[in-house]
């Protein structure tokens, strides 16, 4: 439950996860922004208008799923850091995930890293592949990771192997 | 005695956005901070901001600061005097400011109270120990002195505050063991909850800290559960080790100038506590006495900013100054302000900000 402890339920990420069909594709962006709170920096940040204009700058964004390109620009942009985005077809095995991560020290490619899930659990190994620090990012990094498809679901973090929180 | 157009009283996102307004139509303004440097705490915001690009939305808070403070003293009519404690105002419009070792007098024609806010403590046993501290002296020590202010916290409140300091705290390399708050549900954002979540945080709702641990310093902490009246339960306490016990449970309204000005004040717990009765123009009911920010009751920083503008431009209607460009502004601003405030996490806000009115 969010808003008891933090952790989006099964139903809260439906709303928010593309379907299988569409994650077959190829990449596409996740937005776990749950609550009607003021902000619309994703919009700004979506050079290809994969996502629909606001009408109230307290709405939730409404992502066009054919649009979206998985291009990842939106990510260091959310104030909340609630996107991500998800490359299923990344191989037969595994998927691709991009993350913010705002931690040091940063990853570096071909690191082994812990996959972690919503409650900051431990999933699975995970490997990254990009790391990427772009100036206009304003210090919010974009980890790649690449794990296991069958965990496409449960992961949204990882950690270094030796832990960040402490 | 020092005479001014304009005075406002606080440096930080309100006093700095009603400076830019307020100095732009040549009337001479000062603009009074009692710590070392402009931009309140917005310096030791290191999130991005929320809102939209007109609010500098993805733009970290110092940065913010940076940018404002920046403008401010290019502006040639403005007067900034640092390290300036402004400690009475009197019937006859009199304004005493303590600075260095002295004291001076201003005498303005009409003022802006930017004051802010204080931080809320909590009543429980041990919370005079050493450790015990609260989430704003945290955020100076971790943010603005780059001091890390121990190794493993416990933070009382999930609200934005508490949940954002935790996560800080963890960029700092701190171990944060819990985040307990009294109330049934997360008060942040769920954006940030989810965040220090994903990192292993574990979140108690109605969880209250009882008691520090430690005799010389704090050592840990007992949490209790709580009912629905939030009393607490017997028999379900935890104990968590810690070193820090970080309280954030909320900021009050910093208004004794207005009540020694005898404004006329109202209680309104949503907003913080006591908060001045005021006009649409941000009006007190003392004439010429105008506020902008948390001291007229508590937001975040992109609404005081928004209300720091506006107060700028009313203050110069009050002084006579009519200029279309003046009510163009005027609109525009209030504009943005109803827009941030139209979701559903402000009705509180918007509901609060009715009974402050005449």
């Amino acid at each position: 439950m969010l808003l008891i402890n933090g952790i989006p339920s099964e139903e809260d990420l439906e709303k928010v996860f593309p379907s299988e069909e569409r994650l077959n594709k190829g990449p596409i962006a996740i937005f776990e922004c749950y609550q009607n709170i003021p902000c619309d920096p994703c919009f700004k940040a979506c050079k290809i208008g994969a996502i629909q204009p606001f009408e109230d700058i307290n709405d939730l964004p409404k992502l066009l799923e054919d649009k979206c390109t998985g291009c990842g620009m939106c990510i260091s942009k959310c104030p909340g850091l609630s996107i991500c985005i998800i490359d299923y077809t990344y191989s037969e095995t595994q998927a691709l995930m991009k993350l913010p991560y705002e931690f040091l020290p940063l990853p570096e490619v071909h690191d082994k890293v812990m996959a972690l899930d919503r409650q900051g659990e431990d999933v699975c190994m995970a490997e990254v592949v990009q790391v990427m620090n772009l100036e206009s990012f304003d210090k919010t990094p974009v980890v790649s990771i690449i794990f296991d498809k069958s965990y496409i679901k449960k992961v949204r973090n990882f950690r270094l192997i030796g832990g960040h929180n402490g | 005695m020092i005479e001014t157009d304009i005075l406002i009283v606080g440096g930080g996102p309100a006093g700095m956005a009603a400076a830019i307004t307020a100095t732009s139509y040549s009337k001479n303004v000062m603009l009074i901070e009692r710590d070392g440097h402009l931009g309140g705490q917005l310096v030791k915001q290191t999130h991005m901001f929320f809102g939209s690009e007109k609010q500098q939305a993805s733009v970290r808070g110092f940065d913010i600061a940076k940018k404002m403070v920046d403008e401010l003293h290019t502006i040639e009519n403005l007067k900034i005097i640092n390290k300036a404690t402004v400690v009475g105002m009197f019937e006859d419009g009199v304004v005493m400011v303590h600075h260095r070792d002295g004291y001076f007098k201003i005498k303005p024609k009409a003022m802006i109270v930017a004051t802010g806010a204080f931080e809320k403590s909590l009543a429980f046993q041990g919370n005079t120990l050493p450790g015990v501290y609260g989430a704003g002296a945290v955020q100076t020590l971790m943010n603005l002195q780059g001091i890390k202010p121990g190794q493993e916290v416990v933070m009382v409140g999930a609200g934005n505050i508490g949940l954002i300091v935790s996560y800080q705290l963890m960029q700092a390399g701190v171990k944060v063991n819990a985040i307990v708050d009294a109330a049934p549900s997360i008060g942040g954002y769920v954006v940030h909850a989810a965040k220090v979540r994903r990192m292993g945080v574990p979140i108690y709702t109605k969880y209250t800290v009882k008691k520090a641990l430690g005799s010389e310093h704090v050592e840990g902490a007992i949490l209790c559960k709580l009912d629905d009246k939030y009393q607490p339960i017997e028999g379900q306490d935890i104990e968590v080790k810690c070193d820090i016990l970080c309280v954030s449970i909320g900021l009050s309204p910093l208004s004794e100038l207005l009540w020694q000005l005898k404004c006329e004040m109202t209680y309104v717990g949503v907003l913080g506590g006591y908060v001045p009765k005021t006009n649409e123009k941000h009006e007190t009911s003392q004439p010429g006495v105008f506020v902008a920010g948390d001291v007229s009751g508590i937001e975040e920083a992109s609404s005081a900013m928004i209300e720091g503008y506006l107060t700028g431009l009313y203050v110069n209607e009050y002084l006579g100054v009519a200029h279309q460009d003046i009510e163009d502004k005027i609109l525009k601003y209030d504009e943005e302000l109803k827009a941030l405030r139209a979701g559903p996490l402000s009705e509180k806000i918007r509901i609060g900000i009715e009974q402050t009115r005449f």
